[in-house]
């Protein structure tokens, strides 16, 4: 599913576009956690097919997705960066978005529209 | 042939992760390949992120040599891991509320790191605990 779908789908804003090409990308797989350790350590998916779900709004969510190769991630329940944190984006390559829906309201879209989990 | 030393300080929360971002970044450009690159980059984020929680602060260094091996040890002051056995427990850990605030104390970093590396020492006392992991990069 594109990016441009799934950002439909939760009814996302950006926050972040580093790479506006990222949005025709086809995307597969979805780490949907707001511990980054639990990402570092069961994310197995190929990372350009994957995007990160989170409420965790810190640089470190944009550091974990930054070491697993992925760059979209998505906050969830509306929450919005730092100024500093946009920056920190922004020089990482990174595409960020927010939407309103509630983590387990986003992963139950994406999940019904066939999108798979990370932990393969 | 590059050996670079990186300084970190106790309970730095603002840089976290920065000094992962720039090994990764140097790795990157020297053509490591992406799947050793992740493991790398998980297992030195996840290293840093437990001396920043964990220690009285310490020192980074990275070696790579022509031979294509590439080592990374984190050297603190202390105090020390006071159980090596439960530390490599996943679930287990100490970490403060500070540290679960950024996503971080979930007891998976030792683990993570050993399953990502293809080589893992750890020596630890009261006056400091060594980590050394290394990759075949070639």
């Amino acid at each position: 599913m594109t990016l441009n779908k799934i950002i439909e789908l939760l009814k996302a804003e950006p926050l972040c576009i580093s790479d506006p090409n990222c949005l025709h990308r086809s995307f597969e797989h979805v780490s949907a956690t707001d511990l980054m350790s639990d990402a570092l350590a069961l994310v197995q998916s190929d990372s350009e097919k994957t995007i990160l779900v989170t409420g965790l709004v810190h640089a470190q969510s944009l550091r974990t997705a930054e070491m697993l190769d992925i760059n979209v991630v998505v906050y969830v329940r509306g929450k919005i960066m730092s100024e500093h944190d946009h920056q920190l984006a922004k020089e990482m390559g990174m595409n960020v978005f927010t939407t309103k829906a509630s983590m387990y309201d986003a992963c139950g879209i994406l999940y019904s529209n066939g999108l798979l989990t990370a932990v393969v | 042939m590059i050996h670079q030393h990186f300084r970190v300080e106790k309970e730095d929360y603002a840089n976290a992760g920065r000094i992962s971002s720039q090994i990764k970044q140097m790795l990157k450009q020297l053509g490591v390949s992406s799947e050793v690159l992740r493991r790398i980059a998980i297992s030195c984020y996840e290293a840093e992120i437990n001396m920043i929680i964990h220690s009285y602060g310490g020192e980074v260094v990275l070696s790579l040599t022509a031979e294509g091996q590439c080592e990374l040890k984190f050297a603190d002051i202390g105090p020390g891991i006071e159980d090596v056995e439960k530390a490599m427990t996943p679930g287990w850990s100490t970490a403060k509320a500070s540290a679960r605030e950024f996503g971080f104390g979930a007891g998976m970093g030792l683990p993570n790191i050993k399953r990502n590396c293809d080589e893992f020492t750890l020596t630890t006392s009261p006056e400091g605990t060594t980590l050394v992991i290394g990759f075949r990069v070639l």
